[in-house]
């Protein structure tokens, strides 16, 4: 599904990524977790081909997507820190907007489905202003499985959801596993993120220290395995 | 590259060119009757506007070529451009008021060439800030690219529409080249010193897109790690 | 409908939505046409005969002027909650976004100059009903050209450092051959002669817009990417 090589990534002289390599095959999620700053964001943007790298290859569905963007994103769904939502508009309006934007079908009958599916349906009716953090992110997944997505990249999608969303978020993931999508998200939460992902990643200053399956892999262990990495860059 | 003697060739070239010129300006070509020796201006008010269109049309290339083929070169092409035609814009523009100030009285007169490369100018200062403005490389390349674009295709609009509201308001004022016919001599000092001017500005250009490409050179050289 | 069409639609559409819900913009601008009216008299005096030599240049000043603060305004909504990358993300030619937004900037302005037109006849105590017909074909080419670089421009500008003050100094250059062009169009406009007076004008702004126009389809894409 996704297949990076040698990701690199500068801003002018500071050097943000380096040599990143990943595979995320159909069905799979991967975690990518690290402290602040040090590329997870940049990474996840390269992926949804908002940004380019500035060396290395990245094939998405087996499209080159450096060469060719437009015929990826169709395929993609993001959601991050802005969850794309139009705070003067409604639920509704907002999935009606993307929804032709993206070309696809704008029905009511449709939309109020997708709303359903994130738990919004009550509110479809209000502004986007008067929702909390939490609900606007369940709108950005609305938006982005309007189509069917066949990759979903998500940077933090568990900040700012309580426990009764978190759990929901992740039962929303692991049937999209199952659906053969597949999904990076950027997170800092180890123990949400082991509950969805096939493979774990640590990102550090800007290069790749480790990426192993997550099976079998509890939190408390990851947590040592991730304070060990960080101390030895010091 | 093997380019530095072939431009260091081009640079003494240019600089006996311009001697030449000025040589003919000062002493080959005939004293004007009317307006006396501030009339010489002319070979250096002339020959300025050319080279700044000739600029211009180099920074639409640039910009055409930047967009189409993302590569690099061609934005430095285009910035290096802008540069100098904005040098040779503000060149013509002193000469022209210069030239005014004896001749007409004031150091402004809305003379149809004084006022389209003013508002040249302008549009190309405009440029040189918003390339200020932008940090990243790529980013800064495809919107300067677009305002050189909006520019160069302003040119002709420009031209026309302050030729025509020119010959509503005012008299046109003879900031050029005599009447015709354009006398041998004056002519010939005329191209000689057009010619110098565009050795002197190939050179520059040389000189400033090599200068970019060694900046941009040392700053992946001197890329590192957050 | 077509992807292209229904996307140029429901850009249209969705501010237009915005805009009938929070009037920031509208009132915001129609209050300014005011204030500059206010400003316009006072700072000219209560000389009757000299405001009229001028009054197409004051129009079109405020026409500008308040241009200047709507079309700056275009693309504030999508600095929120990463809209804009949520514009680029969509698949397909981005150009219809450019031309959604160039529609609702100049349904936008033909409402704003609508209002400001009917409080300078007011103020100033125009009789326009000759002209009527005439001017609106002028006022329609000017600000299709305003609303078409503008666009494009605040596109540009939206992301970049300095936007507030980058912006006019990009446009105002840019738009100096308009201006003149629909100064002196409205002026044979409001004097009662016929149109066909003013035909050259009028084939300049035509063709401006279509250049302008052109451009922008092309390029938006450009300044689009990230």
């Amino acid at each position: 599904m996704i297949a990076a090589a040698g990701l690199r990534k500068t801003f002018g002289a500071t050097l943000v990524l380096e040599d990143v390599t990943l595979d995320v095959p159909a069905g799979q999620c991967l975690a990518v977790l690290g402290p602040n700053g040090t590329g997870k964001t940049t990474l996840l943007r390269i992926l949804a081909t908002l940004a380019r790298p500035s060396a290395g290859t990245l094939r998405i569905d087996g499209v080159d997507a450096v060469r060719e963007p437009d015929a990826v994103r169709a395929r993609i769904g993001m959601v991050a820190h802005g969850s794309h939502v139009y705070e003067d508009l409604t639920a509704l309006e907002n999935l009606r907007f993307w929804a032709a934007m993206g070309g696809l079908d704008a029905s009511p009958a449709r939309l109020h489905e997708r709303l359903q599916a994130v738990e919004l349906d009550t509110v479809a009716d209000e502004r986007a202003r008067t929702f909390s953090a939490g609900m606007k992110r369940r709108l950005g997944l609305a938006r982005v499985t309007l189509g069917r997505p066949r990759l979903l990249l998500l940077d933090e999608p568990f900040n700012g959801l309580d426990r009764r969303g978190q759990k929901w978020l992740g039962e929303f993931l692991l049937a999209f596993k199952a659906g053969g999508g597949a999904i990076v998200l950027a997170t800092h939460g180890f123990a949400s993120a082991l509950a969805v992902a096939d493979r774990a990643a640590i990102l550090l200053g800007g290069r790749i220290a480790l990426d192993r399956a997550a099976a079998g892999l509890e939190r408390d262990a990851l947590h040592r395995l991730y304070d060990d990495l960080i101390e030895a860059e010091r | 590259m093997s380019y530095r003697p072939v431009v260091r060739a081009l640079g003494w070239l240019a600089l006996l060119a311009l001697l030449a010129g000025l040589g003919m300006a000062f002493g080959y070509a005939p004293r004007e009757a009317v307006q006396g020796n501030v009339q010489r201006i002319m070979y250096v008010h002339v020959p300025a506007v050319l080279t700044a269109y000739l600029a211009f049309g180099l920074v639409l290339i640039g910009s055409i070529g930047y967009l189409a083929s993302a590569r690099m070169g061609w934005d430095r092409l285009a910035a290096a451009a802008a540069e100098l035609g904005v040098l040779f814009t503000g060149i013509t523009i002193a000469s022209g008021s210069i030239w005014g100030r004896p001749t007409w009285g004031t150091w402004w007169t809305w003379d149809a060439r004084l006022t389209s490369t003013a508002i040249l100018f302008l549009v190309y200062v405009g440029y040189l800030l918003l390339r200020a403005m932008v940090e990243e490389p790529e980013r800064r390349g495809r919107f300067a690219a677009v305002v050189g674009i909006v520019g160069a295709a302003n040119i002709p609009i420009v031209h026309f529409s302050v030729k025509w509201w020119r010959a509503l308001h005012q008299p046109s004022t003879i900031l050029g080249p005599e009447p015709s016919p354009i006398a041998a001599p004056i002519a010939l000092a005329l191209l000689a010193n057009w010619v110098a001017f565009t050795l002197l500005f190939a050179y520059f250009l040389a000189r400033r897109v090599e200068i970019a490409r060694l900046e941009d050179a040392a700053l992946q050289g001197a890329v590192r790690a957050r | 409908m077509s992807g292209y069409a229904r996307r140029v639609g429901i850009v249209l559409w969705k501010d237009l939505l915005v805009e009938r819900r929070t009037k920031e913009s509208l009132n915001a601008l129609l209050f300014f046409g005011l204030l500059l009216l206010f400003l316009f008299q006072f700072s000219l005096g209560p000389d009757r005969a000299q405001v009229e030599s001028v009054l197409p240049g004051l129009l079109w000043l405020g026409f500008v002027l308040a241009g200047l603060l709507g079309l700056g305004r275009s693309f504030l909504a999508e600095r929120d909650n990463d809209c804009w990358e949520g514009l680029l993300l969509t698949p397909g030619d981005k150009s219809a976004i450019y031309l959604g937004k160039l529609a609702s900037n100049l349904v936008l302005m033909t409402v704003v100059e609508a209002l400001v037109l009917g409080l300078f006849v007011i103020f100033f105590d125009i009789d326009i009903r000759r002209a009527l017909p005439g001017l609106f074909i002028v006022v329609a080419l000017g600000t299709f050209g305003l609303a078409t670089v503008g666009t494009l421009f605040a596109a540009m500008t939206a992301n970049v450092r300095a936007r507030e003050v980058l912006f006019p100094v990009l446009l105002l250059p840019v738009q100096v051959p308009v201006l003149l062009a629909t100064v002196s169009a409205t002026q044979v406009a409001l004097a009662g002669q016929p149109l066909a007076d003013a035909r050259a004008w009028l084939q300049l702004l035509a063709a401006a817009d279509l250049v302008y126009l052109v451009i922008g389809v092309l390029t938006f894409e450009f300044v689009l990417e990230a």
